[in-house]
């Protein structure tokens, strides 16, 4: 029995990292690289949502489309001005570095801002729990609207990719930008437009994310963000559905370890884990196969 | 030919005379009391992390692979090098002999799970490869953080639970403690032996780079097929770079654990943010750019320092000198603009453009 | 970016060359703080600096001894503490009322060790921050809390099976657990389950708590700070799990962190020194002044710091020394006077301090009743 209490405990901490790598991996399909500021966004939107529902007092979901607006901006922002400069720069690494810059920036304007000590988020999702086998499996509301959301937001993502024009454009530009272009496509907006999505799941995300684990500090969505980046890796990057399988699966790993190796070095059996899948399967689990030319 | 050994030479000196002309001027500066505590207290660190900075771009200038776990090779040769000084504290008591030795066990130790890590990343590249150094950087410091070990007189005891677990004599004395890592550490690291051993680091790379070795390291990073089809030994290869450049990190942690009283594996210092800042250094100082990689250590590293009179706003001001630098030194718009207008190109109208 | 680097290296050069020459401004005592303002940890570094600001003014404005005071940065890290030392002795500081944190004040220690310079620490509770002749504590040892937390449990019965969540990559945490089940096995307890996470795994303590109630743990032990006991308590509620929780003085702070239902925390008990809500004319005023000059309640952090700067005042009038003395005179006469002094503070009553660096005072045990402190020792 409580191996089905763990298993559903790693499926509610998997899921937060899914949705969070579902942002991460949008982004890096399209832009080829690795926003190290996103789970920076992620604080930012779970501040913003506070402030939102203290301050204007809104009720949640309009509190929520708040802070989806304002990170879809910030996100958009950041492309603009920090990103996409270096687009066509020598190396890759140049607008690696930027995005840590942005992200040391978001968490030190942060920290001005609304200041060092632990707000606690509020649980908003008042809808009661799931309760099985008599009451012993418990299963939160918070982790069935997260599991819900991140299903039906991945599938919106495959239909718009695969459905629209939009999608379809950020396709052309995922694969080869030039083409793309000549095509004419307009490679800039289509990599804007792909921020602003990022962006805004980034708000959703760290909704679900603090609402789950109500501690929110401005240093609290780096971790969840390289963990998610690890998600996302692990299914593959680029993948849609390999972020929400390999999000999912981190989790499980993580709380297994914890609960069945050692608490002490769960950390090092996660990434243990990683490093083995990725050498066995050097693209992730889904990812796919790079075909190299000369 | 001739010539352009000649300008490898030539750089070759500048790299090193740079490096002595620091010296020479900070401690002349020193003797004469015109620095101040804060500018005396920088110099260590200042050549450990230029020596980490050369080291990460020999794996990620030369060879051409994204790594972020440097910080772990460094966070190894550290606990290598500070346990061997706390072991034979009593045994070796002149100084140099037993600092120039921790130094060598720092390196090799480092060096070796260099050597260990490479092999599995072998098939790896990008930011796969990225994530699975990251990866083994995060192991590390894990496994670091709960490693317990104690001395007495029946030899060295292990754990990874706590001190009692170690089960020792009344006598015996814990050297590394958990979280808290080695405190007491012998200081015996000094200015003038980090410009040592950032001369060293230099010599060693850039020989290695300048060698027929070098040109096969670069020439599996400008096409990997390529070099396998005229018959480049690239796992040879791979791995001789990520060791060299694991051992010279090392090397830099084994001063980092002299130079303080206390060692602790924390996230801050051994995580993978210390392993994203020196490849700040790298990037900043041009990939593959290895004196560049130096001034780039040297100048980032002072400059949080400098910006201390800011108060709670010097972190802020640091991340927008960062992305403002980044923009200005690497995106192609400011390329033009500056060549077009650079100095040099006003004066000597008709000057080749350097290669990068 | 050749270019560029030459003309920044040359300024940074200049800036270099700018040594500053310590001077004392006669009247006043120059005391320097070192502690995490940004980062991670900034909310204990924020809090000492606040708190020994409030101090040094309402000192000032006392008209007697008189003090300067500057705080620098140190992200929580041991070589940017040293750092922030180096600045300070720039500056012309004399003593030093830090670090805030465990493994830096034991690395700038030595500093003040090899300059002799005094240096009192309001929070570094690590055994080694004390070692040195010249540093002094305001808070209590990990051991110490350590142990007597084990024997409170013991002493009065509250539980023989105990579960324990603890930060393993946290000094303070994992030196008070230690201690902990050293002194549980004479108190005749047994840890049924003893489990750990890290500072990059804080999130998700289900599994812990999950183990600590499969192994029929009546009492929780958290060694921890406020800020992961919050995520504990709901995690415990959603999880419909209701023992006991027993903290050390890291649990100060739990009722104030903004947003926190605290009727999760009603029952939890703990081992602290301060209580923001106590009723004495001291902590009243120093919250009301804490709270109109920064807009926050202050943490135990901050009143270790306040005391600090009082036993500081204490010592220097004690010993009589004065601002023009050199910074290794001043620091051999408040190595004796500290051990002479007795403060009434925050944290304590009769506060005294023995050669050895250490405080002596005893934890109070308060229990968390109706949103607030209730003493446990009738």
């Amino acid at each position: 029995m409580s191996f089905l209490s763990y298993l559903i405990n790693g499926v509610s901490l998997g899921s937060i990292y899914a949705i969070i790598a579902l942002g991460y991996t949008m982004v890096y399909g399209i832009a080829k690289m690795l926003n190290f500021a996103h789970g920076d966004v992620i604080m930012i939107g779970a501040f913003v949502m506070l402030s939102a529902l203290n301050t204007m007092s809104l009720p949640l979901i309009p509190a929520v489309l708040v802070a989806v607006v304002a990170c879809t901006v910030l996100g958009v922002v950041i492309e603009r001005v920090a990103y996409r400069p270096l687009r066509n720069a020598a190396s890759p690494l140049a607008v690696l570095i930027t995005a840590i810059g942005v992200s040391y920036l978001l968490q030190n304007v942060a920290l001005l801002i609304f200041g060092a000590n632990t707000v606690s988020f509020p649980n908003k999702i008042t809808l009661p729990a799931l309760s099985l086998a008599g009451g012993n499996l418990v299963i939160s509301s918070v982790t069935i609207v997260t599991i819900v959301a991140c299903v039906v937001i991945m599938i919106a993502l495959l239909l718009f990719i695969n459905k629209t024009k939009a999608g379809q454009a950020m396709l052309a530009v995922s694969e080869d930008k030039g083409a793309a272009q000549l095509m004419g496509i307009n490679v800039d907006g289509t990599i804007a437009l792909t921020f602003a999505i990022g962006s805004a799941l980034a708000a959703i995300a760290g909704f679900l994310l603090f609402t789950a684990y109500p501690s929110l500090d401005p240093y609290k969505g780096a971790m969840p963000g390289i963990k998610a980046f690890v998600a996302a890796v692990f299914g593959g990057i680029g993948s849609v559905p390999g972020a929400m399988i390999g999000g999912v699966l981190l989790g499980i790993i993580e709380i297994l370890a914890k609960a069945y190796i050692s608490s002490q070095l769960s950390d090092a059996i996660v990434f243990g884990v990683l490093i083995v899948v990725l050498i066995v399967k050097p693209t992730g689990l889904l990812g796919k196969k790079i075909q190299e030319k000369v | 030919m001739g010539k352009k050994f000649d300008k490898t030479a030539k750089s070759n000196a500048i790299t090193y005379g740079m490096v002595v002309v620091a010296w020479l001027v900070m401690m002349a500066l020193q003797q004469a009391g015109m620095l101040s505590s804060s500018t005396v207290g920088l110099l260590v660190p200042v050549c450990i992390y230029s020596i980490m900075a050369v080291s990460l771009n020999l794996t990620v200038g030369i060879l051409g692979d994204l790594s972020l776990g440097q910080a772990g090779f460094m966070c190894v040769g550290a606990f290598a090098s500070a346990l061997f000084t706390n072991l034979v504290q009593d045994s070796i008591s002149f100084t140099p002999v037993r600092f120039t030795l921790a130094i060598l066990v720092g390196a090799l130790v480092a060096g070796v799970f260099g050597l260990l890590i490479g092999i599995p990343v072998l098939r790896l590249s990008g930011d796969y490869l990225a994530i699975v150094t990251l990866a083994f950087g995060e192991i590390i410091k894990n496994f670091l953080n709960i490693l317990y070990v104690g001395k007495d007189s029946h030899g060295l005891h292990f754990s990874i639970k706590d001190t009692m677990s170690l089960g020792m004599e009344p006598d015996g004395v814990v050297i590394i403690k958990g979280a808290q890592g080695i405190t007491g550490t012998s200081r015996d690291a000094t200015f003038t032996i980090g410009i040592i051993l950032l001369l060293i680091s230099l010599f060693i790379v850039l020989r290695l780079i300048q060698s027929r070795d070098g040109r096969a390291i670069r020439s599996i990073r400008d096409n990997r097929i390529a070099a396998e089809s005229i018959g480049i030994n690239i796992t040879k290869y791979k791995l001789l770079a990520l060791t060299v450049s694991a051992a010279i990190a090392g090397m830099a942690g084994a001063l980092y654990a002299h130079n303080y009283n206390s060692l602790a594996a924390t996230s801050a210092k051994f995580g993978y943010n210390m392993s994203i800042m020196i490849l700040v250094y790298v990037v900043l100082g041009g990939i593959g750019n290895i004196r560049g990689s130096v001034i780039a250590a040297t100048l980032l590293y002072v400059l949080p320092e400098k910006l201390r009179f800011l108060q709670s706003y010097r972190m802020l001001i640091y991340a927008i000198v960062l992305i403002v630098v980044m923009l200005f030194s690497w995106s192609p718009k400011a390329r033009d603009f500056r060549e077009r207008y650079s100095l040099k190109r006003l004066i000597h109208k008709n000057t080749a453009k350097e290669a990068e | 970016m050749k270019k560029m680097v030459k003309v920044v290296s040359l300024a940074c050069a200049s800036a270099m060359l700018v040594s500053t020459t310590a001077f004392a401004d006669g009247d006043a005592f120059k005391v320097g703080g070192i502690g995490p303002i940004t980062g991670g940890a900034a909310v204990y570094g924020q809090a000492v600096k606040n708190a020994t600001e409030l101090a040094v003014n309402e000192i000032n404005a006392l008209g007697g001894v008189q003090f300067e005071f500057q705080f620098e940065d140190d992200e929580h890290d041991a070589e940017k503490s040293v750092n922030a030392y180096n600045a300070l002795k720039d500056w012309g500081m004399q003593m030093l009322l830090g670090t805030v944190t465990s493994a830096p004040c034991i690395a700038v220690a030595a500093e003040t060790a090899n300059d002799n310079m005094f240096q009192l620490t309001p929070s570094g509770s690590a055994v080694d921050c004390v070692t040195n002749p010249n540093v002094f504590r305001v808070c209590f040892s990990d051991p110490n809390q350590g142990a007597a937390s084990a024997q409170y449990i013991g002493e009065n019965k509250l539980a023989t099976k105990i579960g324990v969540i603890y930060d393993s990559s946290d000094v303070y945490s994992s030196g008070i657990y230690e201690k902990f089940a050293e002194e549980a096995a004479n108190q005749g307890l047994e840890i049924v389950s003893a489990e750990a996470f890290t500072s990059d795994n804080k999130t998700d303590f289900s599994v812990q708590l999950q183990k600590a109630k499969d192994n029929g743990a009546e009492l929780v032990f958290l060694p921890i700070y406020y800020t992961e006991a919050s995520l504990i308590l709901t995690q415990a509620n959603s999880m419909g799990y209701a023992p006991e929780f027993f903290g050390c003085d890291g649990l100060d702070g739990l009722l104030t962190v903004d947003g926190f239902d605290t009727s999760l925390a009603e029952g939890v008990m703990l081992l602290t020194p301060f209580a923001a809500d106590a009723d004495d004319e001291l902590t009243k005023n120093f919250v009301a002044a804490y709270e109109e000059a920064y807009g926050e309640t202050p943490i135990q952090f901050a009143a270790d710091a306040y005391d600090g700067m009082y036993a500081i005042k204490a010592a220097i009038e004690k010993s009589g020394v004065t601002p023009d003395m050199s910074v290794s005179d001043i620091c051999d006469a408040m190595e004796t006077a500290m051990t002479e002094i007795t403060i009434d503070g925050l944290t304590s009553e009769g506060m005294t301090w023995n050669a050895d660096g250490e405080p002596n005072k005893q934890p109070k045990a308060v229990k968390i009743v109706n949103g607030g402190y209730e003493s446990m020792d009738k």
